[in-house]
Order: C-alpha cells, then structure tokens, then sequence
C-alpha cells in the first residue's frame, strides 16, 4: 500500500508544491535535508535520504507522532519525482501503474495516466504513451489540464492523427507555458497533415513569438529555419531566403540558415547575393559540416560568376581545408579507441558547468569532442551518456564504501581491543555499587514504610534522637545501679525519675517537628536516590553502548562487503559495455564525417581542375582577342 | 555542377528535416537493454546506501550521544551566505563555504546537515558565526550564542537564519 501511496503523490511530479519551497513551514529537518540535495540535482543522495526516512516512518507505531507526518503526502511524492529525474523509470512508471490498478479517487488516477504517459513518450513508446492518455475519463486536475492537452497532441503526432493533434494545439494556443511550442508544434503538424499553406502561415508566425528569454529565440530560430528549408524544398527561393535571414547569426540555427540561403539565392540564380552568407559561413569553424559545405559552395557561385581563377584557389583551399580535418578525423577515430573520449566524458570540471557539453570542445587533449557536439546533443547519446556518467557516479560511490566498510572494521576491532579487558574489572565494580545500592534502596524503602505507619499509630520512641537514646539507656542503667536500702536512694531515685520525665516529655511534646523533618530527609534522600538512579541509568547505556559499539555488526559488515563488490563489478561491466557503445556510436558518427570529406574532396578536386582548365581557357581567349 | 547542386540541396533538405537518428535500430535494442540493467543497479546501490547509512548511524552516531546541526534560510530571504561556522563547547565543529548552488538550494526551502556528531548528556554551549552579503551588497557579519540541552534520543538542532534587518539574524531551534 506503501507504494500506492507513493505513487499517488508520484504521479503528480515536477512541481514541488510552494509549502516546501520555503523552510517557514517545513517540520522535517530530515526531508528538508533530502530538498536539499534534490535542489542540486543530487538525486541519488535526496532518494536515499528520503527512501530512508520514508522506511522509519513506516515502522513506527505511531507515525502520526512523528514530524515527518506533517510532510507525508509530500515526500512520498517528492520521492516519485527524484526517482524520474534520476531516470529510473521503471521504478517510477511500476508505482504510477500501482495506482492505476487501486482505489483511488478519478482526479488522482487520471493524473497518474498522464505521467505514465509522459514517461512512455520520453521513453520514445508513442503507441504506449496514447494507450495510458487512453485510459484517462473524468476530472483533471487544473494543474496539469494544460499540459495534458500538450503531451496529448504531441502523442497524437508521433502516432500519426495529426487532425486531433492540430484540434488541440488551436486550442492550446492561449496557454502562457506552452505560448512558442504550441506555434512552431501546430506548424509541423499542419505540414504533416499536407496542409502546405496553413502551415508556412502557422510557422511564420511562430517564427515572430514575442519575448526576449532563450526560449523565446530559439522557437523563433527553429520556426524560421524549419519554414525557409521547406520552402527551399519547395523551390520558393524568394520566400525561403526571407525567412532564412531571420535567423540569428549567432544562434544553434545560424550556420545551417546560412548555408540554406546561399542555396537558395544561387537557386535563383542570384550567386552574387549567395556568396554574402556563404563567404560568412566559409569563415567559421571547419568543423561544422555547413561550414565544409560552404567551402565548396564558395567557389562554385564564383565559378558561375565566371571568375574561375578565384574559384580555383579557394577551391585549393577547401582541399587544403578538408586535407586538415580528415588528419584530425583520424586523430580523433585513435583517441576514441584509446579511451581517452570516455575519460573527458567523466572530468569532475566539466560538470561544474551547465553547458559542459559546449566546453567539451575546449578541451586540449580530446581533438574528437570537436567534432561531435551533434552527436553528443542527440537523445540517443545523451541517454547513453547519462547512464554512463551514472554509472561513474556509483563506481566512486561504491569504491568510496569498500573504503568505509575497511575503516569500520578497524573501528570495531579497535573497540573490542578496548573495552574487552576493561569491561570484567568494570563489571565486578559494578555488582558490587549494585548490590550496596539495592540495600540503600531497601532501607529508604524501609524507612518510608515506618514513617507512613506512624502517621496512623504515632510512635515517639521511634523518632528519639541517637542522644535522647544514649541517656535513656544511662538513666536505666542508673536506675538498675542504685541500692534501694540506702538511706539517701530515694532523693537519687526521685531525680532520675524527674529526668526521665524530662526526656519523655521532650520526645512526645516534640513529635510532630521530628515527624516532619523526618519525612523532610526521607524527600532529601529520595532526591539523592533519583540522582542515583541517572547515575545508574547513565552507567547501563553506556555499559550496553561499549558493548553494542563492537558487537553485532560482523554479518551486516559482511553481507554489505559482498554487496558492495557485486556491485562494484556490474558497474564495471555496465560501464564498458556503455562505455563502448558510445564509443561505438563516436567512431560511427567520425567516420560518417570522414567519407562526407573523402566526398567533398573529390568534388574539389574535379571542380578545382575544371575551374583551372576554365581560367586558363579564358586567359587564353583573352590573350588572343585583339 | 548542376546535378551535383541539386544532390547537395537534396542532401541538406534532408539534414535538415530529419531528426538525426544517430543510433542504429539494433544499438537502439542494446541501449534499451542496457538503460534496464543501469536502472536495476541504480535500485542496488541506494538499498546498500539505506544498510549502510544505518550501519553508520548505529557504529558511529549512536541515538544515546548524536547530535546533528541543520541549517536552513529563513523564508523569503536574498542574502547572500558566504560562510558559516560552528563552535560547540568552544570547539570548531563546522566550516561551510556556500557555492551558488547550495545557497541556491537553500532559498528554496532546502535543509542542510553541516554537522552530525557525538555529545554527553547534559548542556551545551553552541556558538554560530555568519559570513555574507545583505541584499544591499554590504558586508554581513553575525554571531550568535546559545545552550542546547542533550537528553537520551539524538539531538537535532536547526539554526535558521536571516539577513540583516529581517528578526533574529540566527535562529537555534532545538527540535
């Protein structure tokens, strides 16, 4: 039920609720310590913190006594949410089904169709992701009804309805989060529905979204870069280049849109106007494939403008140009196969940086991350590289352990060394105070008992002090002493009765005083006595402590052992298997590249001779004209 | 080169239209498979980090003598918190100097354990020292001193804090 629960609350992920978002209201230390690490994307740590105390509070027998009980709906459902973010989705999407399959209110179940769905289709399972929105009837909590509708359309689309992906992106078009996506999504949808012109409509306007954010630019970017190639395809030059212009020139779109319009200026004939972006392009890193491409493009549209002597040079310089790159190509296929990519993969540096991935470039050592910046921004490979920085994160974890689980060994061997020839002396000290202490508390025990009978049957004698006790005893024995036939007895005998009086009316007329400060001392000495007692408490946990800080921890230090090895070894084998398929898929890529250059030099050098056999031809004409 | 004009727009219309699928549907196999094991071992290794947290709790901060110092910003605040540091009974417990993201982490309601360790029953005398910068941009600096009584169970302390001008610049809380 426990996992119900979660899941209840893990289906409704991704927007940690505002009483936590400050520690005003927070009353778990505990879980404010799992927000902690949650907020800096710490997942593992924020799941074992909160999966720990999630596992206490559930063994109590009174939880609601306990300060997480305040947080409960929370942390079950922040757990959910570090789960997917820490990509373990199968965990995450077995608790969403669990509440699919349970009792629970229409709102809650609908909401947890919709993360399932959302899972499957981060998970590329578009046919899975409509089957869970399938199962969705009834009410929809206002807080994801807009991004439902979202994910609803984007669904549709990947599965091919694109008119019911189109009806709801029409009415999605008000909703504030989704305002650039709706747009430039409505816009291909549209497209792949066959509906040409609605389309350019559609994503011309997403290409002129308001707002000066990143997000806002890159929707524009990408809206005006996806339009100007399709009508490029469409052979509307004059339209494609309006659009194509748009684009940033310093944007992820610049040097594809750059390349576009110099296509379609030369389309049109128009080569001097397609030089413009194209010598701009020819300029930048040469890495980049439009950029490769322009150092062809370049000299063609000079060829066409007849200026063949130009173009072969820059044409010598294109194969110059790709000569270079195919010898850091192969550097690059060596390293790879060396494993130093994998190595810049896991630099602790680089993942101080959000945009790590973009500083990868600039690493010295590693020429082949030049090359792969598309690679690396794929899903496919972002994925793989996920787990396998996951994975490095465990084998440091796991290595980290064997350390501790090492140093616990000696703490506990160190302990035992300890207290072991120390405790027996302690302990036979200890019976001894004990038993003093059980007398001590037997005669206190005593005393009361006499005290509460002399409340009911006073007893003066009982309270004579140890002086009034010593002169009675004289004045009896004094008594005893006297001859009885003497003459002079009676006036001895009358004085020791007198004194006895004396001390009999002192003890009965001071009875009441001495019963109250006899019951005075008896709280003093119960003050003494609870005072013993945390002595004698504070002894027992300490003794128990000495024990229990080396005794006991043999087979969960074993059985931790064992688990963290088995561990440690399929981390091992998951890393290179990772490991080399991202290699794999580098290399792949790389080589991709190298037979794109191979090409390119070829065309060079075909176009490099024409362009020379075309300028000597010219000169000679020239020469020969009068 | 006119066909190869042609082949070339071909080619970028298609760059250009077509996600790039970089991997190969059998790698696309492999990867699935191996993001299923990555998941389980994931599921591994946090069940021996809960074994081993409470190994650790019980071997070294055992209930009778842990304590444990949690700080957290009081809400709303935009200081900036440089550094702490924390004496107990005169001894230096605990240093932090803040990155961006843990500040970040605790303006949004994050709570951080900067010191857990072992204490006698009885009181104890904490002292709290904070480094930073007020909204305004001028240096802060605030000390604070307080008792905390230890009992029998463990001893979580939060010290809550403030910028300058906002109640009480440090807050102890014993819970």
């Amino acid at each position: 039920m426990n996992r119900v629960r979660r899941c209840i609350y893990g289906g409704m992920l991704l927007c940690l609720p505002a009483m936590t978002s400050a520690s005003g209201g927070l009353k778990d230390l505990h879980f404010g310590e799992a927000l902690y690490y949650a907020r800096q994307g710490e997942w593992f740590s924020a799941i074992a913190r909160l999966d720990h105390e999630l596992v206490q509070y559930h063994d109590l027998d009174e939880p609601q006594l306990d300060s997480l009980h305040f947080h409960i709906n929370d942390a079950e459902f922040s757990v959910g949410d570090f789960e997917l973010s820490y990509r373990m989705h199968n965990r995450a999407g077995r608790a969403i089904k669990a509440v699919l399959e349970a009792n629970v209110a229409p709102a809650v179940r609908n909401e947890a169709a919709y993360r399932l769905a959302k899972l499957h289709f981060q998970k590329a399972q578009p046919a899975q992701a409509l089957h869970a929105l399938e199962r969705i009837d009834g009410p929809v909590p206002d807080s994801i009804r807009d991004d439902l509708a979202f994910l609803r359309a984007q669904v549709y689309l990947a599965n091919g309805r694109f008119s019911e992906a189109i009806a709801l992106l029409e009415k999605l078009r008000g909703a504030e989060a989704y305002r650039g996506f709706v747009e430039y999504n409505l816009g291909i949808a549209l497209f792949l529905a066959g509906r040409q012109e609605q389309a350019v409509m559609q994503l011309a306007r997403a290409g002129e979204v308001a707002g000066a954010d990143a997000a806002s630019q890159a929707i524009r970017d990408k809206a005006n870069f996806v339009l100007g190639s399709r009508l490029l395809e469409d052979e509307r030059f004059a339209q494609a280049v309006q659009y194509l212009d748009r684009v940033r020139l310093k944007g992820p779109f610049s040097n594809r849109a750059l390349l576009s319009a110099g296509w379609a200026s030369a389309s049109q004939e128009q080569y001097d106007r397609a030089l413009v972006p194209w010598t701009l392009l020819a300029g930048r890193n040469v890495t980049d494939r439009a950029v490769q491409e322009a150092l062809l493009a370049v000299p063609y549209a000079y060829g066409k403008l007849d200026v063949h002597g130009k173009a072969a040079l820059l044409y010598g310089s294109a194969l110059e140009a790709f000569g270079k790159e195919l010898s850091r190509l192969d550097a690059s296929i060596v390293s790879i196969r060396e494993g130093r990519f994998l190595k810049a993969l896991v630099r602790e540096e680089l993942k101080q940086d959000s945009n790590w991935v973009i500083k990868l470039r600039e690493l010295p050592d590693a020429p082949e991350t030049w090359y792969l910046t598309e690679l690396l921004a794929s899903h496919d490979f972002q994925e793989s590289l996920k787990n396998y920085l996951d994975l490095e994160a465990l084998r440091k974890k796991t290595a980290a352990w064997a350390g501790h689980l090492a140093a616990y060994e000696e703490v506990i061997a160190l302990r035992r060394a300890y207290y072991q020839p120390l405790l027996p002396a302690i302990d036979r000290q200890f019976r001894l105070l004990d038993s003093q202490r059980k007398l001590r508390l037997e005669q206190r025990d005593h005393l009361n008992q006499r005290l509460q009978s002399l409340l009911v049957m006073p007893r003066p004698e009982l309270l004579i002090t140890a002086e009034e006790r010593q002169v009675s005893e004289r004045l009896v024995r004094m008594e005893q002493g006297i001859d009885r036939r003497r003459a002079d007895a009676a006036p001895v005998l009358a004085r020791i009765h007198r004194l006895k009086g004396v001390l009999h009316w002192n003890i009965h007329t001071d009875y009441h005083r001495r019963l109250t400060e006899a019951y005075t001392h008896l709280r003093e000495l119960d003050q003494a006595i609870q005072r013993l007692d945390e002595i004698y408490a504070s002894f027992v946990r300490t003794r128990q402590a000495a024990t229990q800080s080396y005794e006991g921890y043999e087979d969960t230090l074993r059985r931790l052992k064992a688990r963290a090895v088995r561990a440690q070894e399929t981390i091992t084998r998951l890393m290179a298997r990772q490991g080399s398929l991202m290699e794999a898929m580098a290399i792949e890529e790389l080589d991709r590249r190298r037979q794109r250059l191979e090409e390119y030099q070829v065309k060079a050098r075909f176009a490099l001779a024409d362009s020379y056999d075309r300028a000597t031809g010219k000169q000679g004409t020239e020469a020969v004209a009068p | 080169m006119g066909p190869v004009f042609r082949r070339v727009v071909a080619c970028l219309i298609g760059w250009v239209l077509v996600a790039p699928g970089w991997a190969a549907p059998g790698v696309r196999e492999q990867m699935k498979g191996l993001d299923e094991q990555v998941q389980d071992i994931k599921t591994d290794v946090l069940a021996i980090a809960a074994e081993l947290n409470r190994l650790e709790e019980k071997l070294l901060y055992p209930s009778g003598t842990q304590v444990s110092l949690f700080v957290s910003l009081a809400s709303g605040e935009g200081f900036r918190l440089d550094a702490i540091d924390i004496q107990l009974d005169g001894k230096e417990v605990a240093h932090h100097l803040y990155t961006f993201k843990e500040l970040e982490a605790l303006q949004k309601g994050g709570v951080q354990r900067v010191y857990t360790g072992n204490i006698t029953t009885g009181t104890h005398a904490l002292q709290v020292s904070v480094i930073g910068k007020s909204e305004g941009g001028s240096d802060y600096r605030h000390t604070t001193t307080a008792n905390i009584e230890k009992g029998i169970g463990p001893k979580l302390v939060e010290i809550r804090l403030a910028g300058p001008g906002s109640g009480p610049g440090i807050d102890v809380r014993e819970r």
